[in-house]
């Protein structure tokens, strides 16, 4: 038997000798292949005495074995090495910067709007929508604001060309008619079918205004709720509570105060607290404050104006700027920036399009 | 509206603190927009005596003055001719702040001597121009006293604003009657209203000359005469007060209708009687021509049915608004006629607008003028007169009369509480309102509130309910939350406004950004997006650039492009999401989603090659906003039809027939260099509310998703066509070839170039086979390759390449 020894041996040799696959294969076939070394002691069996045939065909077979493992064994190793090769080769500069990705962003007045809608949603109400080019009696007149009313002027009003005398369309200046759209879209039949309302309307809104801290296009949001027993009481809970969840600032104080506009009557601007130390504002308790938005029970000349009883129906409304209380959460300094669509500005105070504010989720990223 | 504290203290008895009466004053609708206490900005001078003052050893014109300041002696040089030995002055040690000069004072060294301080003239100290000497204190002064105090500017300037409904409160008066509702001390007596006996009769008569049925322009004018008067300068203290809320004393008589003005909300105006002609003067409007030169020294041509005050010789009185220049009163006047009118608010706004002129005598009769103050205004004004100025007053000429303009007005027992949200007894209620000037009694478990004159602004039930909670103060109503009708909430978005939703954020995740621009824009940019009608012109814009409603969006998007190339960043996606207009009714605004992307796709890159956008780029975005909204991407036909602000060549439509939801393309480059872009720039307009509505049934359930167990097979094929034939005909005939085998087709490769025909191009498709029922045979898979080729062929002409 000590051919096959000697041929165990010389193959080993060979596979560890052997430092590719390639090499590897010849010595396979070599030993293994059809013509190998180990296939022709195979062959050569039958030729073997039977009583013989049996011991040597064991050995063989054996040998035929841990040849095949020890080449595959060493085909594993080289076949390692090769990869590791490969990937040394392989390497790269990981510093190197990625492939660019889109990375767009939401304008700061779409993101206000959306957490206004995300915390008056909550609170049941639903959005109402109007044109911008308004009629007289929509922006003014059903608002309670005759022709010769000083609003009038007060407002600044941009004026389209007249298509025929007297009718003269104006730039909203407020949204305001939206409540009057509203209100006038429930009128059907006799009286109004879709109370209690409750709406916002955020938009574009226009006045004949501008310099540092007023520009002739802004965005305002106005909300009414027109029922039966909605008071002054539910109109403070309200606000406050929109006020503390909007700036984020669970204890903001919130101050009420008299003042006048001609569609509400009471009426009320209110002031959030704030702290003007060094220079900086911050939102919350402070020794300042800081106007926000007007408000007050809707004027019964303008339940009139759109068909509504007057001697039944209640309600509040009230009115804000969106530029303006962006500003203020977001720090932004200047408001005339916000349409320049500036790319560095739209960047920098942009915000990412993936959440949706919510008050659960919470409404700023 | 600005007044000071000791000014308001004449009218009310108080006791309460500086910011006790401004909390007040905010939280009864008075809000408070400033307070300035001048003593602050002169708390560190102080009363100095001159110990000694010699002559300077080294400037012939200095003095070396050694200063008393109470707390030690310093020396200071002095260049003022009038300081002396024993004077007492003002002192401001090194370090203060001078207001005249605007610099802080030093410490320093002046020709070799020390000065260690300075002793003030009036200019320095910001009073007035007078710089000829260091400001003379009386010798009873006490050295060391603060300045402010001694010369009685210690009396803080409280500035409120006032809501156009409450002309009442643009006299001290008013808004101490307010306070005194409040609680804030007690309103003092009116005793200056007392008639005054008269000396003679008046020898200038008023008359009222209006058409018919338009003597409300002026219901009612007092007169009253004044004689043998001396018009020198009014006295400190009204000197002080007018000065204190920033207006300059003139002459007493001037100073006079100033003061009644700010005093009690009661504008008059005096005329100098000898330079009127005739003993009548009339109310009328002006005929148009008539001219006027006011009191603001400039020429003024009236209109017909602006009130006026004329003589027999013409005008001499804008009513209401100002007075004129040539009748007015000067340091000469001896003899003066005094006018307290009433005046129509509305026309008085529409005069004072026409001629461009702002007065307070406008500002308050445009809010209206209590009318009995046409009575009491005179009595009040002839006190002032004859204290001041001397003389005797005459009798009163009266044309028209007071208007009687008390309402009653009911307020229901429990309206404070079902409007206001507060509960509060009907005696708290009543005594709110009687504070305020209101007479009330109860009927029927309601107030009946008569309002008082100075109260137009009161008409119904809910202006009661805010007089009661204004003086009880918002801050009395206890905030109620809001429930909700529903436990949960519910949607509140309509389809419309999710859309608008959904493409604002796919279009930001596609690396856009979103812009907000004006909603107008110039016109000659507007003619180059398809122009606007006339209808759609402001009338008076605020500038050029913002003259029309813009017809597009994108017209917007190219112009901020072109700002952010000129600032050097020419590679930028933009979009806006907003109205577009194609007339001035609402039907005729457009809601639209529009972008555009300039200059390269992106930054150069290492292992990203950048590219100059492209009508494909503007396409991908308008097709990605479409398929979020829920438009039938796949049925949509593209047309190349896009308005001639886009590439002619380089644009298209998407359309469901003849609905067209979007346009997508490059821009002109015409378009581009008339609004100053080097281009490339592709943009794209998608009509939000163009898209169809989704169909209703099948509610949220989606189709059963069947998975073929079976591989699906790929074939490419090459066809040349003709080179117009539109890539979108090839793929839609491939695909009809087999509708239930074929499962997608796309679109690989265009060639056009050697080895292909002149006119026509090679377009290559990789076509799907899914298999649903068993694996496909190689027949199979022949007999559709051959459909596919004979519909191509069929439709487009089209042949297999060679």
């Amino acid at each position: 038997m000590s051919d096959l020894e000697a041929l165990r041996g010389r193959i080993v040799e060979a596979t560890a000798a052997a430092t590719s696959p390639d090499m590897l294969e010849i010595v396979r076939v070599e030993a293994l292949g059809k013509k190998g070394t180990v296939t022709g002691l195979l062959k050569e069996l039958g030729r073997i005495p039977a009583e013989e045939r049996r011991e040597r065909g064991q050995a063989i077979n054996a040998l035929k074995e841990e040849v095949s493992a020890a080449i595959d064994a060493r085909k594993a190793e080289l076949e390692a090495a090769a990869l590791d090769a490969r990937l040394a080769a392989e390497s790269v500069d990981v510093t190197l910067p990625a492939r660019p990705q889109p990375d767009g962003r939401l304008h700061p007045i779409s993101q206000t709007m959306d957490e206004i809608v995300a915390i008056f949603g909550e609170m049941g109400f639903a959005i109402a929508e109007g044109p911008d080019i308004e009629d007289d009696f929509h922006n003014f007149t059903a608002l309670n604001i005759p022709p010769e009313h000083p609003a009038r002027q007060m407002h600044d009003t941009f004026y389209l060309r007249a298509k025929d005398v007297g009718n003269r369309m104006v730039l909203r200046t407020h949204t305001s008619p939206v409540q009057i759209r509203a209100m006038q879209a429930l009128i059907k039949g006799d009286g109004p079918d879709g109370l209690p309302l409750r709406i916002i309307a955020p938009g574009r809104t226009y006045r004949c205004d501008s310099d540092m801290t007023h520009t002739p296009m802004f965005h305002q949001v106005e909300g009414l709720i027109v029922d039966r027993t909605t008071h002054m009481g539910h109109l403070k809970g309200c606000l406050i509570d929109f006020c503390r969840a909007y700036f984020e600032v669970p204890d903001v104080p919130v101050r009420f105060r008299p003042s006048h506009f001609p569609f509400t009557e009471p009426s009320a601007e209110v002031d959030i607290g704030c702290s003007r130390e060094g220079g900086e504002l911050r939102i919350g308790d402070g020794d300042d404050w800081l106007e926000i938005l007007g408000c007050g029970m809707v004027h019964p000349n303008v339940l009139a104006a759109c068909g509504i009883d007057r001697d039944i129906y209640q309600g509040f409304a009230f009115g804000m700027g969106i530029e303006r209380i962006a500003m203020l959460k977001y720090g932004i300094p200047d408001l005339r920036t916000f349409f320049d669509a500036d790319l560095r500005w739209l960047k920098h105070y942009g915000f990412v399009p993936l959440e949706v504010p919510t008050l659960i989720r919470g409404l700023t990223p | 509206m600005k007044f000071t504290l000791s000014w308001l203290k004449d009218h009310l008895e108080t006791d309460a603190s500086l910011g006790e009466i401004t909390d007040a004053l905010t939280a009864l609708g008075l809000e408070v927009e400033g307070v300035h206490d001048p003593a602050k900005d002169l708390a560190a001078f102080t009363v100095g005596y001159v110990v000694e003052a010699k002559k300077h050893p080294n400037a012939d014109k200095l003095s070396l003055c050694i200063v008393d300041t109470g707390t030690e002696k310093v020396q200071v040089v002095c260049g003022a001719p009038n300081a002396r030995t024993g004077m007492k002055g003002v002192f401001a040690p090194a370090g203060t702040y001078i207001p005249g000069t605007g610099l802080d004072l030093k410490k320093g060294v002046i020709r070799g001597e020390e000065s260690n301080g300075m002793l003030c003239s009036e200019r320095e100290m910001g009073l007035s121009d007078e710089h000829q000497g260091i400001i003379e204190l009386p010798e009873d002064a006490p050295v060391g006293a603060p300045f402010a105090k001694i010369m009685g500017l210690d009396d803080p300037v409280i500035e409120i604003g006032i809501t156009p409904n409450r002309g009442d409160c643009l006299g001290v008066r008013g808004i101490a009657r307010d306070l005194a509702a409040a609680g804030i001390g007690t309103l003092k007596d009116f005793a200056t209203a007392e008639p005054v006996p008269p000396a003679f009769e008046s020898p200038i008569q008023w008359r009222r000359e209006f058409p018919k049925g338009q003597d409300d322009a002026c219901p009612m004018v007092v007169g009253r005469y004044f004689r043998n008067l001396t018009n020198g300068p009014s006295p400190a203290w009204m000197q002080h007060r007018l000065l204190a809320i920033g207006l300059r004393p003139i002459s007493a008589l001037v100073d006079i209708t100033n003061y009644v003005t700010f005093d009690l909300g009661r504008p008059l105006h005096v005329f100098d009687a000898a330079k009127l002609e005739g003993g009548t003067l009339t109310m009328r409007f002006a005929k148009t021509g008539e001219t006027i030169l006011a009191l603001d020294g400039k020429e003024y041509e009236l209109e017909e049915g602006m009130t006026c005050i004329a003589d027999a010789r013409g005008v001499h009185g804008i009513a209401g608004v100002m007075g004129g220049e040539v009748t007015g009163c000067t340091a000469e006047t001896t003899e003066m006629f005094l006018e307290v009118a009433l005046f129509d608010p509305i026309r008085t706004a529409a005069t004072g607008r026409r001629l461009g002129i702002e007065s307070d005598a406008r500002y308050r009769f445009e809010r209206t003028v209590d009318p009995e103050s046409a009575l009491w205004g005179a009595e009040v004004a002839a006190h002032l007169v004859l204290d001041i100025c001397g003389g005797e007053a005459s009798d009163l000429s009266i044309a028209g009369e007071m208007p009687d303009t008390a309402r009653e007005v009911t307020l229901r027992a429990d309206r404070v509480k079902t409007l206001g949200g507060v509960d509060l007894p009907v005696k708290a209620q009543r005594q709110i309102l009687e504070a305020l000037g209101f007479a009330t009694k109860e009927s029927k478990g309601a107030i009946v509130a008569t309002t008082p004159s100075w109260r137009p602004d009161i008409t119904i039930e809910p202006c009661l309910v805010e007089e009661v909670l204004r003086v009880k103060g918002f801050d009395a109503i206890p905030a109620v939350p809001l429930e909700r009708e529903s436990d949960l909430p519910e949607q509140i978005l309509t389809l419309g406004q999710r859309r608008e939703s959904f493409a604002r954020r796919v279009l930001a995740g596609r690396g856009l950004l979103e812009a907000v621009t004006w909603s107008f824009m110039a016109e000659d940019q507007a003619a180059l997006f398809g122009g606007v009608p006339a209808q759609l012109h402001l009338e008076n814009p605020i500038s050029a650039d913002l003259a029309v409603m813009r017809p597009s969006i994108l017209a917007n998007l190219v112009a901020a492009a072109a700002r952010n190339t000129d600032r050097g960043y020419p590679d930028l996606g933009l979009f806006e999401v907003g109205p577009a207009w194609r007339d001035d009714t609402p039907e005729g605004e457009d809601i639209v989603a529009a972008g555009l992307r300039a200059g390269n796709s992106g930054p150069r890159h290492w292992a990203a090659a950048s590219r100059a956008v492209d009508a494909f780029d503007a396409k991908a975005d308008a097709l990605a906003v479409l398929a979020a909204c829920g438009a039938p991407v796949d049925n949509l036909q593209v047309t190349r039809d896009a308005p001639d602000w886009y590439h002619p060549g380089r644009s298209g439509t998407l359309r469901l027939g003849p609905n067209v939801l979007a346009r997508f393309g490059e821009i002109h480059p015409r378009v581009l260099r008339a609004m100053g872009m080097k281009g490339p720039a592709a943009g794209f307009e998608i009509f939000l509310h163009h898209i169809p509505q989704p169909r209703a049934k099948g509610g949220k359930t989606r189709a059963l998703l069947r998975p073929s167990p079976f591989q699906p097979v790929g074939r490419d094929f090459a066809f040349v066509v003709d080179a117009e034939v539109p890539a979108e005909a090839l793929i839609r005939a491939a695909r009809g070839a087999d509708k239930t085998l074929i499962s997608e087709v796309s679109l690989f490769d265009v060639y056009e170039g050697e080895g292909v025909a002149e006119g026509k191009k090679s377009v290559a498709v990789a076509i799907t086979l899914q298999p649903r029922e068993k694996t496909l045979t190689d027949e199979e898979i022949e007999r559709v390759s051959a459909a596919v080729i004979a519909a191509v062929e069929k439709q487009t002409g089209g042949v297999l390449r060679a």
